[in-house]
């Protein structure tokens, strides 16, 4: 259940849109945020609000990235493996990653804190070996840094 | 050289707006709105030579010019800023840079296109770019640049940010357009083009971020000025290049189109990593041919570098090295096409699934012989998709079997990778 705050702000999103469906992206986002992931009750919620039948959301929320469709950590990790940073041994960093948070891809570390997902370039091959965590970006990666940086995002 | 897209920038943040004002910033949207015709504008654009800077390289006047004057209803202008090309990432630096050049340049180009309302489409995983953007707007409203009655004239225009949630295929311009209105983001069938039938089918123009943030420096100098910017006679403008991979600094830079490949490797971005040597890149992003050593006197413009069976696609150079394997990196680069495959249309969808598996058998040793004229053939299979997403996947294929036959054969002879102990 969403609360009423939410579902206000949500239809008025809706309202602004040129049509009600533009909105949709924005929404399945505002849900995920509510409830970790999109959950069906979020499928079902967003079906309203847009005017669509919760199929027209699913085909939506399966297409993009970003938008998860099961249960995720609390943070995810997203680690780039397209060209230029696998120039930068990018393989390297993805078996440190499985290693230190004893999952394989697609998987959640069993405290429920990350999941780990490879991702397609993340526009940071200069900065590569490039992920970012709950949505906060970090290149330059080494096993040592991506330590650092579990620690760091574990206790904010 | 004339920097028009860098010359706003500041080391480490984001241009201020009274600082791109002082520097002449939003003069050529003043002008244009209190002294020329939306055809002017457009004529000067169309006089610059300026190509889309998003990978196709179109004729950015032309482009326009295909939009019917007299079609009743809104029409609407969007700024790809989907990005996702592995090896590009030029437009998040600009716009982390300056988000001003373009919002002027946006609005210079709905002032000429005759557009009420413009969009700007960024991908996930841009959030700063976005922020500088939202708030570049507000400024530039707040000044008078933007929304109602611009400047006290009778025109108005507005842009709004829409967020993505990340696919590649988003930045494809009619996968694009869905994906605005909400729709699923498969590609949609042209004709109609966009130009006549595009966003809640008015007439519609995409284009790329470095595209529009161009368009003040044309207005502002003109047009002469800007093809004299460039390197070669036949070219036009300044180019972010921005390279990754094996250099030894990977830097995102703007020179004069034209440029040779070989400069911009030993230039600004130092020349080659301790003890590695040129192998080969890729030019313009993940969909382009891969160029050698031969190739480094190629001048980096649409016509010399398709001249010699690649393309200058979006400017990003990713470099390989001698200890870099290119049927690994192949396969690398079409594992992300097959995953970032929409799935729409069975050459791309099943094409592409098969193409990685018979290189992940090469890679790993267990290719055959017939394995190579297999993939010849999937080249021309996959011209037969629906959108250009798997044709330009079998870009860098065809860049391999072109230029390392041996080193793919050498692979399959040996019964494992050459490179690897
Ligand atoms: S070529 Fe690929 S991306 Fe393009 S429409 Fe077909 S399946 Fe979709
Ligand atoms: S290839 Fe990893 S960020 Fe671009």
């Amino acid at each position: 259940m969403i609360s009423e705050a939410l579902k206000k702000s949500l239809t008025e999103r809706v309202a602004g849109a040129i049509t009600p469906r533009e909105a949709a992206v924005d929404v399945m986002k505002e849900l995920q945020a509510h409830y970790g992931w999109l959950t069906d009750e979020a499928v079902a919620e967003a079906a309203s609000l847009l005017g669509l039948s919760p199929l027209q959301v699913e085909e939506l929320a399966t297409f993009y990235e970003m938008i998860y469709r099961r249960p995720v950590g609390k943070k995810v990790i997203h680690v780039c493996d397209s060209i230029s940073c696998w120039c930068a041994d990018c393989d390297g960093i993805i078996e440190h990653l499985k290693k230190r948070l004893g999952v394989e891809l697609g998987g959640t570390t069993a405290d429920g804190m990350y999941t780990l997902l490879p991702c397609a370039c993340m526009g940071r091959c200069g900065d590569s070996p490039a992920m970012s965590v709950g949505g906060t970006p970090y290149g330059h990666l080494t096993p040592h840094l991506v330590d650092e940086i579990l620690e760091k995002e574990r206790r904010a | 050289m004339d920097l028009p897209l860098f010359r706003h920038n500041r080391r480490d943040r984001s241009v201020a707006f009274k600082e791109y004002r002082s520097e002449g910033g939003f003069e050529a949207l003043k002008r244009a709105i209190t002294g020329m015709t939306p055809a002017e504008v457009q004529q000067t654009v169309i006089d610059s030579g300026l190509r889309g800077r998003g990978g196709a390289g179109f004729p950015t006047g032309k482009k326009w010019s295909f939009v019917p004057r007299d079609l009743p209803g809104p029409r609407w202008i969007i700024c790809n800023c989907d990005e996702m090309e592995p090896g590009t990432y030029k437009d998040r630096v600009l716009l982390e840079h300056n988000p001003y050049s373009l919002i002027e340049g946006m609005t210079l180009a709905c002032y000429a296109l005759g557009v009420r309302h413009g969009f700007i489409f960024i991908r996930k995983g841009y959030e700063q770019a976005a922020e500088n953007l939202a708030r570049a707007i507000d400024e530039a409203k707040k000044e008078g640049f933007l929304g109602e009655r611009i400047l006290g004239s009778e025109h108005s225009i507005d842009i709004d940010l829409h967020l993505s949630a990340g696919r590649y295929i988003c930045g494809e311009e009619t996968a694009l357009i869905n994906a605005l209105e909400g729709k699923r983001p498969n590609p949609r069938q042209k004709p109609p083009f966009p130009a006549v039938k595009g966003l809640w089918a008015g007439p519609t123009v995409v284009n790329n971020v470095e595209t529009l943030a161009n368009i003040p420096g044309i207005l502002a100098r003109g047009a002469a000025w800007f093809k004299g910017l460039a390197m070669n006679p036949e070219g036009a403008g300044s180019k972010l290049f921005c390279v990754s991979g094996s250099v030894k600094d990977r830097a995102c830079v703007e020179l004069p189109i034209g440029i040779p490949l070989g400069d911009i490797i030993d230039g600004p971005c130092g020349g080659m990593r301790l003890g590695k040597r040129f192998k080969a890149c890729i030019p313009g992003g993940a969909s382009t041919q891969f160029l050698t050593a031969e190739h480094l006197k190629v001048p980096m413009d649409y016509d010399p570098v398709a001249k010699v069976g690649s393309r200058l696609g979006s400017g990003g150079i990713i470099v390989f090295d001698q200890d870099h394997c290119l049927v690994e990196a192949t396969l690398n680069l079409i594992t992300f096409f097959a995953r970032e495959s929409c799935g729409w249309c069975t050459p791309c969808r099943e094409g592409l699934p098969y193409v990685r598996e018979i290189l992940t058998r090469i890679e790993t040793g267990y290719g055959k012989e017939d394995d190579i004229a297999i993939l010849r053939e999937h080249i021309k299979y996959l011209n037969y998709s629906f959108c250009a997403l798997a044709p330009g996947a079998m870009a860098p294929l065809d860049g391999l079997l072109r230029h390392f036959e041996d080193e793919v054969r050498e692979h399959i002879v040996k019964k494992k990778c050459p490179l690897k102990k």
